[in-house]
């Protein structure tokens, strides 16, 4: 890498006069923190302003003149029909949350705190493993058993039970991303109950807490800064998922990434409107980051 | 306060204990079993004779032979290679000096600039990729692989930077010190003392950052123009008509890849934790 030229240590900064010392100080954030700042403002800070000043201009479309400012593509969005698919977006990514909290929950409590001691990174590793193929080949697995002609039809059909038309409707979206991002829900959890101080599940054992009392007066609160870092990332990562809605969802299950997609390399082509989805979009991202910041990383005392 | 039962016996919460052990056990068994059965089905299919029917027509491995005479698909993956493997390498370095600088210095903008470097981990791909189609677009530069890879190299170096950062804050800051002191130059000091020991996470944050660039639909779709076509792209365009037995058997194929990336990154990783603690 031409940016790596090593000027500091040609200089020694010891016997160096003060102009001298001061430039080399300078020279190595440069060289460490310059090449990848300008990448990122070049291809993300300038980029996401463009988006910002695009959705400012209503209506605009490619290849027209600029025809002044406005709030128009933001009002646009109010329109009962993107409404729609923003209340559809936010229906799923909240599914899809609560659903993985409940499978994640049970599988990260027996891991951490249930399973042999040395089984544990194993076990977590093989959980995730899925992780590591592709989402859309994922995603395809169950359209292979949810289709109408599928691997559960079929099943059910030897049964003798009647089958289901689960393919494109919501219920196969939230199958699709419950699989998709229950691996993250699955490590926050874990990381989370692992580091449950077992003493006090033992105090409260011996101060007569039935096993219930115990869960939802020990380990639940302590537990909630996890709970909620893995409820948000799997709510921000079904808000913005693409692959699943579109493969599983059919037609009828458009969401805010389809809608943002069409509008640039679909038919319709208003990236006026395409802009203001997508600065919406990051602002609620941005929004739930705020609120795990400032709830998640709190110490865990001030809940119990 | 809860009211406390006075002569709490023993043995009664030791049952309840293991009756709840055996129930979370099975429960987690069969979200086990969620999460694998979809793959293994995958894999079964890829060897069923028959094309339409969800049932068994017999061992063939037709879909196979299928999938290696397919040109389209091998020029697919050999786009997608390239640009994961390019831009992972940038991002290796990158992600790297940034991490090392944002631990070193303090200067004006530090949040800003760590703020901008955790945004590619959060904003959703689509906004990145449009964001990044405009900025593109807007700037006249014509769409191709080139593109592809500048794009990718965002979110990369990002991921790079987080697993590199991680370790960072877990070592020992008087190291390098001690080679200064020791008459080491700056330079001498970051290549023999400190990039030895951040090397398991930059090999772990480029293997993330490899799967990630290889799974990567949005951004390369957006940034592909009509040049490049990448193995999600051609995934996607042919999934999404139906359930093709091909597409199967390329599953296997990724899925094994992937098992091995996966146990190459486990393994270092592990052999990471090994190193730290001695």
């Amino acid at each position: 890498m031409s940016t790596s030229t090593p000027t500091p240590s040609v200089v020694p900064a010891k016997t160096s006069p003060g102009w001298q010392r001061k430039l080399s100080h300078l020279v190595g954030p440069l060289v460490l923190l310059g090449p990848p700042g300008v990448w990122l403002l070049l291809l993300l800070v300038v980029p996401t302003l463009l988006i910002l000043q695009l959705s400012l201009i209503p209506g605009i479309r490619p290849g027209q003149p600029i025809d002044g400012f406005g709030l128009g593509n933001y009002l646009n969005i109010f329109q009962p029909v993107y409404l729609q698919v923003i209340w559809r977006s936010v229906f799923f990514a909240l599914g899809s949350t609560v659903l993985t909290l409940l499978l994640g929950f049970p599988v990260a409590y027996w891991i951490a705190l249930m399973a042999p001691k040395r089984w544990r990174n194993l076990l977590l590793v093989s959980f995730v493993l899925p992780l590591w193929t592709s989402s859309l080949l994922r995603a395809y697995a169950w359209i292979t058993i949810l289709r109408p002609t599928g691997v559960l039809n079929s099943f059910l059909s030897t049964l003798g039970l009647p089958t289901l038309d689960l393919l494109n409707r919501s219920g196969a979206v939230f199958i699709g991303m419950s699989y998709s991002f229950l691996p993250y829900m699955v490590l926050v959890l874990y990381a989370s109950l692992e580091k449950l101080d077992r003493r006090l599940l033992e105090a409260a054992a011996d101060l007569g807490a039935s096993a219930p009392q115990a869960f939802w007066k020990v380990t639940v609160p302590q537990t909630l800064p996890g709970i909620a870092a893995g409820c948000l990332l799997v709510f921000i990562a079904s808000l913005g998922d693409f692959v699943v809605p579109e493969l599983l969802g059919g037609a009828s299950s458009m969401t805010v990434s389809r809608l943002i997609y069409n509008q640039f390399l679909g038919a319709t082509r208003n990236w006026g409107l395409g802009s203001s989805l997508s600065m919406v979009l990051i602002l609620a991202v941005s929004i739930s980051i705020a609120l795990l910041i400032k709830y998640g990383d709190r110490d865990p005392e001030s809940f119990s | 306060m809860p009211p406390l039962p006075v002569n709490s016996s023993k043995p009664t919460p030791k049952t309840t204990f293991s009756i709840r052990a055996s129930w979370l056990a099975a429960i987690s068994l069969a979200v086990f079993v969620f999460m694998y059965l979809p793959i293994l089905i995958l894999a079964f299919y890829s060897f069923n004779a028959s094309r339409f029917s969800a049932t068994w027509e017999g061992f063939s491995l037709r879909w196979y032979s299928t999938l290696f005479n397919d040109s389209r698909i091998f020029a697919a993956l050999q786009d997608s290679l390239a640009v994961a493997i390019l831009a992972v390498g940038v991002s290796a370095v990158l992600g790297t000096l940034m991490a090392v600088g944002l631990a070193r210095y303090r200067f004006w903008g530090k949040g800003l600039y760590r703020g901008v470097s955790y945004l590619p981990l959060i904003i959703p791909d689509i906004a990145i990729a449009v964001a990044t189609l405009v900025f593109l677009a807007s700037f006249a530069i014509p769409l191709n692989l080139w593109t592809i890879v500048a794009s990718h190299i965002v979110f990369c170096l990002a991921y790079v930077a987080v697993v590199v950062s991680t370790r960072l804050s877990g070592l020992n800051p008087h190291l390098e010190e001690a080679a200064l002191d020791l008459g080491a130059t700056p330079t001498q000091a970051f290549l023999k003392v400190l990039l030895p020991e951040l090397m398991p996470a930059i090999v772990s944050g480029c293997l993330l950052a490899f799967v990630l660039s290889m799974d990567d639909l949005l951004i390369s779709s957006f940034t592909a123009g009509g040049g490049a076509n990448t193995l999600p792209m051609e995934i996607f365009s042919r999934v999404r008509t139906g359930v093709k037995p091909d597409i199967n058997a390329l599953s296997v194929v990724l899925i094994l890849g992937s098992g091995v990336l996966a146990f190459v990154a486990e393994y270092i990783r592990y052999r990471g934790d090994q190193g730290r603690s001695v």
